[in-house]
């Protein structure tokens, strides 16, 4: 492999809003960059995510590397760093953006600036990357490039007069990109003979080679066979290969070195060892510092995870023990519920992180789950002075025990068009929100930024926050300590048993309207039975709501079908199949998907 | 050797219009695809010539469809070559279901010679609006008269089916069709809820919210059924299955073979049997149907018998639509097991909620179980 010398290293990624054309322009890069054609990128990309898919790793490659010759004669290494565009994975994102020297912003010819650009605009920008814009969808008859022009050079306050303004759908101007790619974005820096110091932005498990750690190199150089330690995690490992990332394949090479970005295996058992954010340094060499911004990610937000049949309940737990292995933020224990069986309490960086686990469990493990109401973690402070984290709130302990309770709250900036001021205030108000103030970004744009409890925002506030903006607002939050609440446990009783599995912490102050809301979901969830069934919510001992399931009151095949016996089966075994997708609670039938209306309650 | 019981279902799937509401196999026909369908009867019927030496007919249903409007000499060739083949018992029950639009004195004549004693009348209502509604070809004047006429060509067995929770009616309308019917006194009563099935002109129409707003709410429905039954009672009627009503001895003989788990054999296209343990169907497609005649004897012996599993399931999910229900003596005697062992935790359960009454060894649907007796039956699916 040609040696490349640092000012012929670009490292970048792209920033659009969904839809804007970011993977497309991503592929037209690498087409257009590497020596292969499109044909034979596909066939190669394809079958190497075959041998993903079969080594059960990670198929979204991360990082691609390709070369570019430029106008000027000379060749580029291009290193394009994905990132992830969720809030849950906040913090994933800046450490992508630090291993990134520029980066590319998409935006819409049609479209303009999109809310949810800015965030990550913003945080680029905070970390000083260099950022140009590029006008894609051009051919698009809506489209309107000077004004969308204009509008980045007012609200982001970077130049775009010279663009470039392309169809990445259609390979118009791509060239221009590529060029502005190598003049804008400053080659990397940093002292191939010092120690080593490489940033860890990613790292996914394969069952054959260990954890894959992607890196960039910032100081120093890493091969095969050194001994290398992570700095936070402590943990040491002899290098067993270094490499770069190709169109969806690995390309081992002999060394990386300041500057590059690339990955490398030292039989390392889980990514618990690799975390995202750490610093990768030689054990024999140290650096004398470790690159900042590591955090140890905690998981924000914990539900039950239980299978739907009970026999399943090994399968899950090897399952979880695989996503663990690729995923050092998924937490898990096992936990038992009277309703549920035995399942497990599982923690997760946020509510996307929770689905896109439980998807992952039901579509690549073949698992069918129940998942209780999610639950942030919860500081009691017991009158024996004793302090419990509770994840759990069934395990609440009795109130007169308590002192006083907690929960955590968050830092919230949400950027909004004017008009929907108004309605987004009220929502915050709603959502027990404490206004730290208000700046105007321009004319028509504002940044609201308020204190809220996690709880409040953790089940459907993006989407509330959506609908009430008509999908103007970009929301973007850290975390912000603890708070002192007055909380109560709510506890739902079917036909008069408690299910623990339903019950939740819940705001004194809008106990009765949860209370309420819950009763009336899972009324319209729990199917008529033989009998009536009352529905409560209670605090303590006291109820304050109720529902009742009126008893089934007609159910029956008056007709004949001569002596057709076997469609008669047919319809009871229909009527069989619908109770085993239920879970009984005492003498009534609870549909698994009741168990999940509480995270819906807020939806019209 | 003593003679197992048979039962003998035919299908005649023709109709003169097909109802809005069915979704039988049946459908219009020239007189040559008649034709033809009855030759392939006729050739199925030879195919099972050798159940003749185990078996004796105690029934024969001629059903539909509509099989009144056959030609009864095709009806008669058919009964000849069962009796051909077969030993009938003297007093066999053979029906045939009959629609009012259909009845004339020559079709009551020629059924009666044939040895048809008992005919199963598909009136519905005896309000017009509501026949309108539901597509039929007939008005109530027009039943009337086939009635009289059938009394008066002497039949002495006849059925009426009728329907509630019909589109437009209301639980009053339907008590004045139960009155109408008792005074005029036929031997057995139908009362079938309509059901809205797939595929049919009435699912597009009522299978939406919207439409099935159009329907009797189901308070009314059962209304309907609690006040016909006590109704019925009161004029002798003994519900002897959940839809069912007969005067004393009148009882549908070929259907309650279906309920008790007895021997039939279906003739013609999608006809259902169940025969030395096996459930089987003819094919749905008329000419599938026709090329398949040749097989279809075969299944008797080769198919897979059913297991002991679906017959516990299917004699306690059948037996307990009747008003008898099932004993334990009867179960013990069939499988060699307890019903306590199948079936006591089941049972007891729906005892206390009082959706089944258990008396003297015998477990009948209470009028609380009848009502929601798809949710009850499924229960007994082990």
């Amino acid at each position: 492999m040609a040696e490349y010398k640092q000012e012929n290293i670009r490292n970048f990624c792209i920033i659009a809003h969904i839809d804007h054309g970011k993977s497309t322009l991503a592929d037209r890069i690498i087409e257009m960059t590497g020596l292969l054609t499109q044909r034979e990128m596909q066939e190669q990309v394809l079958d190497n995510m075959d041998l993903e898919r079969e080594r059960g790793i990670t198929i979204k490659s991360q990082a691609v590397r390709t070369i570019y010759k430029a106008k000027d004669g000379q060749e580029y290494v291009f290193n394009l760093i994905d990132t992830p565009g969720h809030v849950d994975f906040n913090y994933e994102v800046s450490r992508s953006l630090a291993a990134c020297d520029g980066a590319v912003l998409v935006v819409d010819a049609a479209q303009g600036i999109e809310a949810q650009t800015l965030a990550n605009v913003y945080l680029a920008l905070d970390h000083d990357l260099e950022v140009f814009p590029v006008i894609n969808k051009i051919d698009l008859p809506s489209a309107d490039p000077k004004r969308v022009i204009d509008e980045i050079e007012d609200v982001i306050g970077i130049e775009a007069e010279d663009a470039p303004q392309i169809s990445a759908k259609n390979g118009i101007n791509i060239e221009a990109v590529l060029e502005a790619i190598v003049e804008k974005i400053p080659a990397p820096e940093g002292d191939p003979d010092a120690p080593l110091k490489a940033l860890i932005f990613d790292s996914i498990y394969d069952s054959y080679r260990g954890v894959i750690v992607f890196m960039r190199i910032m100081d120093g150089k890493v091969r095969r066979g050194m001994n290398i330690k992570m700095m936070a995690t402590g943990a040491a490992f002899d290098v067993v290969e270094v490499g770069t990332f190709g169109a969806g394949r690995f390309n081992p090479c002999e060394e990386l070195s300041a500057g590059m970005v690339g990955y490398l295996t030292a039989s390392i058992k889980t990514v618990q060892d690799t975390r995202v954010g750490d610093t990768v340094t030689e054990t024999a060499r140290p650096c004398a510092e470790a690159l900042p911004g590591y955090k140890k990610v905690l998981p924000m937000v914990y539900c039950g995870l239980y299978p739907a049949d009970g026999a399943k309940y090994p399968d899950l737990r090897d399952a979880l023990e695989k996503l663990q292995l690729n995923d050092a933020s998924l937490s898990y224990e096992p936990e038992t519920s009277v309703a549920l069986g035995f399942g497990f309490r599982c923690g997760f960086l946020g509510l996307l992180h929770l689905e896109i686990i439980q998807e992952r469990l039901e579509r690549e493990y073949n698992l069918d789950l129940i998942t209780t109401a999610p639950s942030v973690v919860y500081k009691i402070h017991k009158t024996d002075g004793q302090v419990i984290e509770l994840t759990n709130p069934t395990n609440m302990p009795d109130p007169t025990s308590i002192e006083y309770m907690e929960e955590p709250v968050v830092d919230a900036q949400i950027m909004v068009t004017t008009e929907f001021i108004g309605p987004i205030m009220d929502l915050c108000q709603e959502r027990r929100g404490i206004y730290q103030g208000m700046e105007y970004m321009e004319d028509t744009r504002a940044l609201l930024k308020y204190k809220l409890p996690l709880n409040e925002i953790i089940y459907d506030f993006f989407d509330a926050l959506k609908s009430r903006s008509r999908g103007y607002a970009s929301f973007d939050y850290e975390m912000a300590g603890y708070m002192r609440s007055p909380l109560v446990k709510l506890d739902i009783l079917v036909n008069r048993e408690e299910v623990d599995a339903l019950s939740f912490i819940v705001f004194e102050g809008t106990a009765y309207e949860r209370a309420r809301k819950m009763c009336e979901k899972l009324k319209e969830e729990i199917p008529r039975q033989l009998f009536e069934i009352p529905i409560q919510a209670a605090v303590g001992n006291r109820i304050i709501a109720r529902e009742t399931v009126k008893a089934m009151r007609k159910d029956v095949l008056a007709k004949c079908y001569g002596g057709d016996i076997t469609r008669k089966r047919k319809l009871l075994e229909k009527q069989k199949e619908g109770k085993k997708r239920m879970r009984q609670v005492g003498t009534v039938e609870i549909p698994q998907k009741a168990f999940m209306s509480v995270l819906k309650l807020d939806s019209e | 050797m003593k003679k197992k019981d048979l039962g003998l279902y035919i299908h005649i799937p023709f109709c003169v219009r097909k109802c809005a509401y069915c979704d039988f196999v049946s459908f219009r026909a020239s007189e040559t695809v008649q034709n033809a369908y009855f030759r392939s009867l006729l050739q199925e019927l030879g195919e099972y010539q050798i159940l003749g030496n185990t078996y004796l007919i105690r029934t024969i249903y001629f059903g539909g469809g509509t099989p009144s409007i056959a030609d009864p000499i095709q009806l008669m060739r058919i009964l000849l070559l069962i009796r051909d083949h077969f030993l009938v018992a003297e007093d066999a029950e053979i029906t045939i279901e009959v629609n009012p639009g259909t009845i004339t004195r020559e079709n009551l004549k020629a059924w009666k010679q044939i040895g048809i004693n008992r005919l199963s009348i598909g009136l519905q209502s005896d309000y017009d609006e509501l026949l309108k509604t539901l597509g039929r070809i007939h008005t109530y004047d027009d039943f009337l008269a086939g009635y009289k006429a059938a009394r008066a060509a002497g039949f002495d067995n006849i059925s009426v089916d009728l329907m509630y929770s019909l589109p437009g009616q209301t639980p009053e309308m339907w008590m004045n069709t139960i009155r109408n019917m008792t005074a005029l006194g036929p031997d057995h009563i139908s009362a079938y809820a309509l059901s809205i099935e797939q595929g049919t002109p009435f699912a597009k129409k009522y299978g939406t919210p919207e439409g099935a707003a159009l329907l009797p709410s189901e308070e009314e429905d059962r209304k309907m059924y609690h006040d016909a039954c006590e109704y019925l009672k009161a004029a002798g009627y003994e519900r002897y299955e959940i839809s069912n009503f007969a005067k004393p001895g009148r009882y549908s003989r070929h259907n309650m073979i279906y309920w008790s788990m007895g021997d039939y054999l279906g003739l013609g296209v999608n006809a259902s049997s169940y025969m030395n343990g096996r459930r089987f169907a003819n094919p749905a497609d008329l000419n599938e149907y026709r090329k398949a005649v040749p097989k279809l004897a075969a299944r008797i012996k080769e198919n897979e018998p059913q297991t002991k599993k679906a017959a516990m399931e299917e004699f306690m999910f059948l037996g307990l639509r009747r008003g008898c229900g099932v004993t334990v003596k009867e179960f013990s005697d069939a499988f060699g097991e307890e019903m306590e062992k199948k079936y006591g935790d089941v049972i007891r359960r729906l005892v206390r909620q009082k959706m089944l009454s258990f008396e003297d060894g015998r477990l009948t649907l209470t009028d609380a179980g009848i009502d929601v007796s798809n949710a009850v039956l499924a229960e007994f699916l082990l």
